[in-house]
């Protein structure tokens, strides 16, 4: 009876920030304050699912699921990546030099620099 | 004589340990593919990583470890409350520049990715030179206040697990 409502409060909560995040989507006006929506569902909102998961095979099935903590572990590994690609493609795309923060030192952000540039800043290929 | 046919001996210890979760029955047919597995594949892959960093202290990446899972939750709250409760004029993103003290790359890595996957902050670029990291903060009226708490709060520990 505690495990049903634990594991309904969890999928509730999942579903919820789920909802959020893409509410998210739809709503903010500029792509990179978008990108901000979906890191969210990735993490409460699969999260909680996880969680629920977790406790259902504990609890109810019987048995310990590991294929929960391996999809945290993949997603913890492969969310910052995606996120940091879309970001480079909107820096490309839609900032230059002077619309960023200065780097405080004389070469600029690595999206900005060619690959001559780079040779010639560290006098070597890569 | 143990270095060449155990080259990486935690990477090995990891495989091992994930192909049994992924397989999700401890039997000892999996135990010994997932042994095989955990032998070949760094023997393999030593020379794409010829540097490795050495991490310091187990405890202390525990207490990282949890402490960035409690700040998913609660900024995952905060940013829920920014989508929903606050209208877009209202909003402040900011892109931020943190100056990092930090230079193994993999430390730098990890930061960057505690970075993008607490709520409310993306990691977008590293500077070319790899000494400051390109932040967007989706609300942040107060970017000196976002600066210094990645940097006392996720860098110092970093800097003591890796450096």
């Amino acid at each position: 009876m505690i495990v049903d409502i634990l594991i309904s409060a969890f999928l509730v909560i999942s579903g919820i920030f789920g909802l959020v995040g893409s509410v998210g989507l739809i709503k903010l006006p500029h792509p990179m304050m978008r990108l901000h929506a979906p890191t969210k569902a990735t993490t409460l909102g699969v999260g909680g699912a996880l969680i629920a998961s977790l406790l259902y095979f504990y609890f109810v099935a019987g048995r310990f699921s590991y294929h929960e903590l391996m999809i945290t572990l993949f997603l913890f590994l492969t969310a910052p990546i995606t996120g940091n690609f879309i970001a480079k493609v909107h820096i490309h795309r839609h900032e230059t030099r002077d619309s960023l923060p200065s780097t405080g030192s004389e070469r600029p952000w690595a999206t900005f620099e060619s690959d001559e540039d780079r040779i010639r800043a560290e006098g070597h290929e890569l | 004589m143990i270095r060449k046919f155990l080259p990486h001996p935690w990477l090995t210890l990891l495989l091992v340990v994930v192909w049994q979760m992924l397989v999700n029955t401890l039997t000892l047919g999996n135990l010994v593919l997932g042994l095989i597995l955990g032998l070949t594949i760094p023997i393999l892959t030593a020379p794409y990583w010829p540097n490795r960093p050495r991490l310091r202290s187990l405890p202390r990446i525990v207490e990282y470890i949890v402490i960035v899972l409690w700040d998913i939750i609660v900024a995952n709250v905060q940013v829920a409350g920014v989508i929903l409760f606050k209208r877009n004029a209202d909003t402040r993103p900011a892109w931020i520049d943190i100056p990092l003290k930090l230079h193994t790359p993999e430390a730098i890595t990890v930061l960057a990715g505690t970075i993008t996957m607490t709520p409310g902050t993306i990691s977008s670029d590293l500077s070319a030179d790899g000494h400051t990291l390109l932040v967007h903060c989706l609300h942040a009226p107060d970017p000196d206040a976002v600066r210094a708490q990645i940097k006392s709060r996720y860098e110092r520990r970093l800097m003591e697990i890796f450096e």
